[in-house]
């Protein structure tokens, strides 16, 4: 007998490899958070292009019904005109007091059209309501309802170029973080607005928080008043994870 | 079928086991170790287990742990309702500065279940193609003769233990014990522990339905931590009763 034509298994094996390289080849992120040397975020960066490389694109997340609803805590900062002495504060608690009708938030960086949102013009946008499970690294998760623009819509509003890679988020309470283009095109990523069927309390992050249902509870963050766009990646720096010890990926 | 033994090297007369079971051995221990300590490090954050999805410090426990100054710290500011028409339904702010060291202690983690993960890949199909399974960990199915069982039952417990060879053959309960640690307990835990990773369950769904949520995911991690913690604390009992020295150097460097 003849092998030629057989599928030989040195055969079926090249071939297996070939097409796992491919994959990772496509997929593989190519711009990676920095890890300052230290081993425990080069595990971060291995779990985040093991899941860009392995996990779908744009899986959405299990959404619940109104009944399943739960109390929610609202933990780290609970209102940053109280707890930030500093210009943002001020301009925190100014906001607040008017109802935020003149809290702006700025969208610039990589994109063709900045231009500053209020709170009417998000609502102007169409409104995505979904009903999900907020997971914290500390352990607990609760169940809310969410109501708010999808961040997609506002950013094809100011026109992504083609360089962009990054959406990095500015807050009250003087934290800076960042998602890559995937999240922030993901369809449940939205600038929230409400929350049970209410406007956004402030403990929860007024007038707009993220809502990023892919990864861990601290990545939605709250009290937004800027977004950049970016080309390449920016950890925050002093303000972001990465420099306080934490990990800027948290699908896990 | 590769032989797995190395037949009697020493002058001693000492078996060891096979390389490559003795380097996955210590390889997994030490991830294992390091998974064990950080695992308790993350529970100390949120020493509460719940059933279901959702579960929170504003609902009730299954069970509270006294494992950190976190245990029913209290520190909530007075509750508002957050949703209109159920004043069960709650918010509060938390003004106590709790015990959390997960930004190492959740990347350590992780980073020691890639050690898990990939070593413990290899072991089993290295344990498959050599046979090592089929000869030495499942039991035969003659052997779980009630009466057989029973008897290996009364010699543990009243430690009749053998002095051991210093690698296979193993004992009836011995195999049992690591047929569930290998095949049931680890794949367990690491599947528990994917399942409270959301983008994972995200692209995966049917790992919430069969936990029965991301809370019901985490208390079974857990009680799989505890079962795999009293096999580690049997198998080293089991490690001195039966010749400590020997078993030591059957595990290393022989001779």
């Amino acid at each position: 007998m003849k092998t030629t034509g057989l599928i030989t298994r040195r055969r079926a094996i090249i071939t297996g490899f070939a097409a796992a390289g491919g994959l990772i080849l496509t997929r593989f992120p190519k711009n990676l958070p920095p890890a300052y040397g230290n081993l425990l975020r080069m595990g971060d960066t291995l779990t985040y292009a093991a899941h860009r490389t392995l996990l779908p694109g744009q899986s959405l997340v299990k959404e619940f019904s109104p009944k399943d609803i739960t109390s929610f805590p609202a933990t780290g900062t609970t209102n940053p005109g109280v707890s930030e002495k500093s210009a943002l504060g001020d301009a925190y608690r100014k906001a607040q007091s008017g109802s935020f009708a003149d809290w702006r938030l700025m969208v610039e960086g990589r994109v063709a059209r900045p231009r500053a949102f209020s709170l009417a013009d998000l609502k102007q946008l169409p409104a995505r309501t979904q009903i999900t499970r907020h997971t914290c690294e500390e352990g607990w998760t609760a169940i809310g309802q969410w109501t708010g623009a999808p961040l997609s819509l506002v950013l094809d509003a100011v026109g992504l170029l083609p360089d962009a890679r990054f959406v990095v988020f500015h807050s009250y309470d003087d934290w800076v973080d960042s998602i890559d283009l995937l999240d922030a095109l993901h369809p449940q990523t939205i600038l929230a607005y409400g929350m049970n069927g209410r406007d956004l309390p402030v403990p929860h992050g007024a007038p707009v928080r993220l809502r990023v249902e892919r990864q861990l509870g601290y990545k939605s963050m709250k009290y937004l008043h800027r977004i950049v766009v970016t080309n390449e990646f920016d950890d925050g720096g002093k303000k972001g994870n990465i420099q306080n010890g934490w990990a800027w990926y948290t699908g896990i | 079928m590769t032989a797995v033994l190395e037949q009697p090297i020493s002058s001693t007369g000492v078996e060891r086991h096979a390389r490559w079971v003795r380097i996955s051995h210590w390889v997994l221990t030490l991830s294992l170790l390091t998974l064990a300590f950080t695992g308790f490090v993350i529970l100390m954050a949120h020493p509460r287990l719940y059933w279901g999805e959702a579960g929170n410090d504003l609902t009730p426990a299954l069970l509270e742990l006294p494992i950190s100054r976190n245990y029913k710290h209290g520190g909530w500011e007075k509750p508002t309702p957050i949703v209109s028409g159920s004043p069960e339904l709650i918010s509060a702010n938390r003004t106590y500065d709790i015990f959390n060291q997960n930004g190492w202690g959740r990347s350590l983690h992780f980073l020691a279940a890639w050690w898990l993960v990939l070593p413990g890949a290899v072991y089993l199909l290295i344990g498959v193609g050599r046979g090592h399974f089929r000869a030495h960990i499942w039991p035969r199915v003659g052997e779980l003769a009630p009466a057989l069982v029973w008897r290996d039952v009364l010699d543990h417990m009243r430690f009749r233990i053998p002095m051991a060879s210093g690698g296979p053959q193993y004992g009836l309960l011995q195999k049992c014990t690591y047929s569930l640690v290998v095949f049931v307990l680890a794949p367990l835990m690491i599947v528990s522990g994917l399942t409270m990773a959301p983008a994972v369950t995200a692209a995966f769904p049917f790992l919430l339905g069969l936990f029965g949520g991301y809370q019901s995911a985490r208390t079974i991690h857990f009680f799989t931590f505890v079962g795999l913690l009293l096999f580690v604390t049997v198998h080293l009992v089991m490690v001195i009763k039966s010749g400590f020295r020997r078993q030591i150097r059957a595990i290393t460097v022989g001779e």
